[in-house]
């Protein structure tokens, strides 16, 4: 239980997906000008990424990994240069699974979520998810851990971000740095105030 | 608009329409490989060439391509291409994949590639578009390699490996600053360059929300 609580933190504080990664960076700045609709692409993200992490660890562990496939009688077979292949097509399917049954069973979320939803298949911090997972071979329960936490730590930091960035629009900023410029910046201190999240050992 | 030609779709997007100042566009996995020339060089050079290829086939098929799957056929075209990609480094490069790790993956991600396609490709022929490609991964890689100086130069005192300014700890004169190895420096980097290209280039600025009213009274306002 420590182990996977430890992963949790981990996951969310110290290596932060936006802050740290820097992934999921365009919607992260697209979207961060107003806390609601913030708020609902990170629930979005927490969702998607919670479900897509551990499919995809299925997918690899039980079809794609070097020897996987030992259980349908092809023992030799390593087909794991068709991931990323996979990954993103499990990514788009799941997306769009998601969104027809929101669209059926709880309409009142689906049109919170809107049209962040689509948007979310072509966000780097679900795939990087993925492509993290499959790189330090988590199993499916640690997967899930960090499926949730790593979204957790997009809707945070992207939550944070459009709560500075409703305040910011009120203060005198220089006319070359108006918007995107001055974004950047603060989420460069940002990162270097989750930068002081490094030195904890778990 | 006028009509695009293969010159102006191939300059543009270095300096005017910027991917990554202006369009907003492929920022993610940018940041986490420009702390060496390297790994920004290779980086580039592998998303100019899937953003070539990608804008070439999906431009190739366009007509056939249903507008309702359009994202799906779109995605697997360039996953097809960073597959690709990802195999020639692990064979010929091992090392510098491993320090890429999942960036390289990440290009099919990577909103360049799919913006480029969906907006550019899909309307105009082949040729064109590999250039439309092929021009904003050379925005995008002037960016990458000016914050791999940037950063590399500075943060190490070193390009490509070779010491440039030697720095204290080797016995040399050159005090290394070395927040520019972390990730923060590279928003900040790019938010001065923003500043510096929008002050060359006034045309690219926002509009502010809200306008600070003039100072009426003589007195500092407390």
């Amino acid at each position: 239980m420590e182990h996977y609580l430890s992963l949790f933190a981990k996951a969310v504080f110290i290596e932060n997906m936006a802050l740290a990664f820097f992934l999921g960076m365009c919607t992260f700045i697209a979207i961060s000008k107003k806390v609601e609709t913030a708020i609902g692409l990170g629930i979005a993200v927490v969702v998607v990424q919670t479900i897509t992490v551990p499919a995809n660890n299925l997918i690899y562990a039980y079809l794609l990994k070097d020897g996987a496939l030992a259980w349908a009688g092809l023992p030799e077979v390593d087909l794991s240069f068709l991931g990323l292949l996979s990954y993103i097509g499990v990514i788009a399917a799941i997306v769009q699974i998601l969104e027809m049954l929101l669209d059926k069973y709880v309409p009142s979320l689906y049109n919170a979520l809107g049209v962040f939803l689509p948007l979310i298949t072509v966000n780097c911090a679900i795939m990087g998810g993925t492509l993290f997972m499959v790189e330090r071979d988590y199993n499916v329960t640690e997967s899930v851990v960090y499926g949730v936490g790593s979204g957790f730590s997009w809707a945070l930091a992207i939550a944070l971000l459009a709560g500075i960035r409703e305040k910011l629009k009120y203060s005198d900023v220089p006319d070359g740095l108006q918007g995107l410029g001055i974004t950047f910046i603060t989420i460069g201190l940002m990162s270097l105030g989750f930068m002081s999240f490094g030195g904890i050992q778990l | 608009m006028s009509q695009p030609t293969i010159k102006s779709v191939l300059l543009d997007p270095i300096v005017h329409n910027n991917p990554i100042g202006l369009q907003i566009l492929g920022i993610c996995s940018a940041l986490a490989v420009t702390s060496n020339l390297k790994t920004a060089l290779v980086m580039s050079i592998a998303l100019t060439l899937v953003t070539g290829f990608s804008n070439l086939f999906i431009s190739m098929i366009r007509s056939q391509i249903p507008s309702s799957i359009r994202m799906i056929v779109q995605m697997v075209i360039i996953a097809s291409l960073v597959i690709v990609v990802d195999q020639i480094l692990k064979a010929y490069a091992y090392s510098l994949s491993k320090q890429l790790s999942v960036f390289v993956g990440l290009i099919i991600t990577n909103c360049i590639v799919m913006g480029r396609a969906e907006a550019f490709a899909m309307q105009n022929p082949p040729m064109l578009s590999f250039f439309d490609g092929i021009g904003n991964g050379l925005g995008y890689s002037a960016m990458l390699i000016v914050l791999g100086v940037v950063r590399e130069l500075f943060g190490a005192g070193k390009l490509l490996g070779y010491t440039i300014l030697p720095t204290v700890n080797d016995g040399g004169w050159y005090q290394p600053n070395g927040m520019l190895l972390l990730p923060p420096s590279a928003f900040f980097l790019i938010g001065l360059i923003i500043w510096a290209l929008r002050s060359w280039k006034p045309q690219q600025k926002e509009a502010p929300a809200f306008r600070m009213a003039p100072q009426v009274s003589d007195k500092e306002a407390y």
